[in-house]
């Protein structure tokens, strides 16, 4: 239940991100969910996609830096304290959130939030426990 | 003034037939009691009796920086060990060094070539040398400091750095020779303005730059800016260290202190001798060197030599400013630096054979600022900016202990340094000298 989450290293200068979106038009690959993260000199842009594989490749092919990265991703209802929810789970449980972000858009009226934590089965094993849904791809 | 006026204005056949003297003393004691010269003369077949004439000397095998690193530490010792009162070895790294070993003579040999330089430079013993360039291991610090108390100069042992403490001292000692690196002066220009001092009410008027390559319109910058006349000076440890040659009043060439210091143009490809005039590889042979005498070292740099009659008196050869190197090797803030050394310390942190370009540049401070750029290969990558941070940390952390010099890390995209039939471009120098 884990999800695919594809890495491409940036340099910080002008057109490298719109290399990887121009990359993703053409294949027609549809983003669901995406985040950067940024140093003075460099970025991370992270991304889920319907399919990571295809994308991994494409990247590749073109030179760039990618990788895949497992994260999980939660589905919580739209509302005040779902996230907490989450967050009180993992912290009771040592999971270390390394980071997270969210989809680009509600699934059947749901947020999905992607997070990267130190153990992900740990992780994914709390979730399911205290009854709270892992999406298993898009 | 002119320090040795026998030495440096002789008739230059006169000259000639003292350098042949010493050249054959030299040949004759290498070639006996250093094994190293011993196989080097018998592989070509010559003998010290070969040598009947100064063009002889194309006879000779020559001695590269390589052999030095070999023999190091005492295999070109010409001399027992117990009359060695001093030794050096080459900046920078810490791989094999390079080294220069002194007899008493040796050293007051060092001494008087470097008073003949301060005199080129207007020194006289009234002056007060205010020597910025390193102390240690490096020649430049103690070679210069040696000179200036020959000549009889209040000598201000400053060494490199302190920026403050420099303007300081020059201001309450009233130097009025400055010896450093020619960056280094531009960024004292620099700290003085912030700190409200003018280099005209100063009391500087030479200043005696080397170590590192520079140009005529720095040159300019450096008059303006410091209100001085500044002067080239030329030197390496495998040689003696500062005071192979230095430019006189004419600023026209550099002076070589040829009757200590052999000099010969070779066309780096063949090795074959090239006539007066010709550009091509600068080679020495110290010819009355006692503790490590060198026979026909290839410098790598680029020069031409000329004999004219100098405005000053002087006779001696004299050798153009340096115009390049006939291997890869970077003067960075006046430390060797190889693009070998670079890849073997990103090899030896990564396992793997990471691209990388070094990029150098001077900046607002006119110190050398180089970026090391480094491409970020898969198998490194990792969807973490911490780790990255920290592979970038631990570069620069090794480069700064292989070479002594901070360099800022730049991780770059793969394939994005350029290659030219699929090697890359290693060094992009934009240093506008």
């Amino acid at each position: 239940m884990k999800v695919k989450q594809i890495s491409v290293f940036l340099e910080n200068k002008n057109g490298r991100l719109a290399e990887v979106t121009r990359i993703l038009a053409e294949k027609n690959i549809s983003l669901r969910a995406m985040t950067i993260a940024d140093t003075a000199d460099f970025g991370i842009l992270r991304i889920i996609v319907e399919q990571p594989d295809k994308c991994l490749e494409l990247l590749k092919e073109n030179n760039f830096t990618a990788r895949v990265t497992e994260v999980i991703g939660v589905r919580l209802d739209d509302k005040p304290g779902a996230l907490h929810d989450v967050m009180q789970v993992f912290e009771d449980n040592a999971v270390n959130i390394e980071y997270l972000y969210s989809t680009l858009m509600l699934m059947d009226d749901k947020v999905v939030i992607m997070f990267k934590v130190d153990d992900i089965d740990h992780g994914l094993d709390i979730i399911k426990k205290n009854g709270m849904e892992a999406i298993t791809a898009f | 003034m002119i320090w040795n006026e026998k030495a440096e204005c002789d008739n230059i056949d006169d000259r000639k037939v003292q350098q042949l003297y010493n050249l054959k003393k030299l040949v004759r004691h290498v070639y006996e009691s250093v094994p190293f010269y011993t196989k080097k003369f018998d592989e070509l077949g010559v003998k010290p009796d070969d040598i009947q004439s100064l063009a002889d000397i194309a006879k000779l095998p020559f001695t590269t920086k390589d052999d030095m690193r070999e023999t190091y530490p005492y295999g070109l010792l010409a001399v027992n060990e117990k009359d060695i009162v001093e030794i050096h070895t080459s900046s920078g790294t810490t791989g094999t060094p390079v080294l220069g070993a002194y007899t008493k003579d040796d050293l007051a040999m060092w001494s008087e070539v470097m008073a003949r330089c301060l005199c080129m430079a207007g020194g006289t013993p009234d002056d007060v040398v205010q020597n910025a360039y390193g102390y240690g291991m490096f020649t430049g610090g103690l070679g210069v400091h040696y000179g200036s108390h020959t000549l009889g100069c209040n000598t201000i042992p400053a060494a490199s750095g302190n920026t403050k403490r420099q303007l300081m001292l020059m201001r309450d000692f009233k130097s009025t020779i400055l010896t450093c690196t020619p960056s280094y002066s531009l960024y004292m220009a620099e700290a003085a303005k912030e700190m409200g001092i003018d280099f005209r009410d100063l009391s500087l008027k030479s200043g005696i730059f080397g170590a590192e390559p520079w140009s005529d319109n720095m040159r300019k910058e450096i008059e303006e800016k410091l209100n001085l006349q500044a002067y080239d000076i030329y030197g390496l440890t495998e040689i003696v260290g500062p005071g192979v040659s230095n430019e006189c009043e004419a600023h026209d060439g550099l002076h070589i202190n040829e009757d200590h210091f052999y000099p010969e143009i070779i066309n780096p490809e063949t090795g074959e001798v090239l006539p007066e005039g010709e550009k091509g590889e600068l080679v020495f042979t110290t010819i009355t060197r006692e503790g490590t005498p060198i026979i026909r070292y290839r410098t790598r740099d680029i020069t031409w030599l000329w004999h004219d009659q100098c405005s000053c008196g002087r006779t001696t050869v004299k050798m153009h400013r340096l115009l390049g190197r006939t291997d890869d090797m970077l003067i960075l803030r006046g430390v060797n630096v190889f693009p070998s050394q670079i890849e073997n310390v990103l090899m030896r942190i990564e396992g793997t054979e990471p691209h990388y370009q070094i990029v150098v540049d001077r900046g607002e401070s006119h110190l050398d600022e180089v970026e090391l750029h480094v491409e970020v290969e898969p198998g490194f990558f990792s969807d973490e900016t911490k780790s990255l941070e920290k592979i970038r940390a631990k570069i620069a952390q090794e480069i700064k202990q292989e070479l002594g010099i901070a360099v800022i890390i730049k991780l770059v995209e793969p394939k994005s340094i350029a290659r030219s039939e699929g090697k890359a471009k290693r060094v992009i120098d934009k240093r506008t000298l």
